[in-house]
């Protein structure tokens, strides 16, 4: 009953089901996909942070944390597809679950030359995620704000090209070179 | 669904807070044997971990500086200078590492060594502790949050 319960009252409920070590490489079809939870965080400028204010654009949304090795891998792909699909209406951000917040996160966006807005997450808000417990967790959202794609876990580089052109159209031109 | 049925909601998301807790630790830390000692002494403590085949987690020296150390600490009073020897770190290399990290994998043990002031009354003492560590898959390239677990030591201060 409880489950059953969660599930009518938590639209994320499926993401909680599916637990911490699924992967999902395809984008789903329009007609599965749930709004992503709207959040307003600061970012390490001071600034707020709206999701939803980036409706219109393909968003990466990427929980992740200092002490994560995955997550380290992944970064570097981060910045060039912030680079490489800036122009296209897309963007990548970052949410770090680090307990100590931007004591840790500021050197970290500094020695890595993060060009994307990091913003520091809380408890509330993993939980609004389907309770982010796992890092890398990563969401593809459409331009309409709703979840395309979900990943947990390292996955290739590849899989988040595919999600991010399959979204942004550009899975027809080949624009961008697409490694593995 | 029902109003009254949401009013549980929150109830049940607590629930699955602790819940993902508690799925969170993938360590568990055997209760430490009784030791004895007499005043002026010295006392080994042998903390037993075991990790969840499958995970390891960093060592109490790992090289990367952002990564979490594998820490143990205590209030020793009135115990003096614990001193502690961590296990030999295994060097292995995952997928997600581009050169082998040291790290601590299966059953390990922690020592910690005390010394009991000479002034210390004989009767019963318990010396709390925690174990700090941050754990992820070797496979999946799944990294869970920092896990801290309180550990408990007792001491029989004898004549």
């Amino acid at each position: 009953v409880p489950a059953v319960l969660l599930a009518a009252c938590n639209p994320f409920s499926a993401i909680q089901q599916e637990g911490p070590r699924s992967v999902q490489a395809a984008v789903k079809p329009e007609k599965e996909r749930k709004l992503a939870p709207d959040f307003t965080l600061k970012d390490s400028t001071g600034a707020s942070v709206k999701l939803s204010d980036y409706r219109g654009k393909v968003v990466l949304l990427n929980f992740w944390a200092t002490w994560c090795g995955p997550c380290k891998i992944e970064i570097p792909w981060f910045i060039e597809f912030e680079q490489s699909y800036k122009d296209r209406k897309f963007a990548v951000l970052g949410v770090s679950l680090d307990d100590d917040g931007w004591e840790s996160v500021k050197p970290y966006l500094q020695s890595n030359k993060i060009n994307y807005r990091v913003m520091v997450g809380t408890d509330q808000l993993s939980q609004l995620y389907g309770g982010v417990d796992s890092l890398p967790t990563t969401f593809v959202l459409d331009r309409e704000g709703r979840i395309a794609a979900h990943h947990v876990g390292l996955v290739s580089k590849g899989d988040y090209q595919h999600d991010i052109e399959s979204l942004l159209d550009l899975s027809k031109s080949g624009s961008v070179e697409r490694s593995r | 669904m029902t109003s009254k049925a949401c009013w549980i909601f929150p109830s049940l998301v607590l629930s699955s807070v602790l819940a993902s807790a508690q799925a969170n630790n993938v360590l568990s830390v055997a209760p430490l044997d009784r030791v004895t000692a007499k005043p002026g002494a010295t006392l080994e403590a042998r903390a037993i971990m075991q990790l969840r085949a499958g995970y390891h987690t960093n060592s109490n020296a790992p090289t990367d500086e952002f990564a979490i150390p594998f820490k143990v600490t205590w209030t020793p009073a009135p115990l003096e200078s614990p001193e502690i020897v961590y296990p030999k770190p295994k060097m292995e290399k995952y997928r997600y590492t581009e050169a082998p990290i040291p790290v601590f994998t299966g059953e390990f043990t922690v020592l910690t060594h005390f010394k009991v002031p000479a002034s210390a009354k004989p009767g019963p003492l318990k010396i709390a502790g925690k174990v700090r560590y941050q754990a992820c898959s070797d496979q999946s390239g799944i990294c869970l949050p920092p896990v801290t677990l309180d550990v408990s030591l007792p001491v029989d201060v004898v004549k």
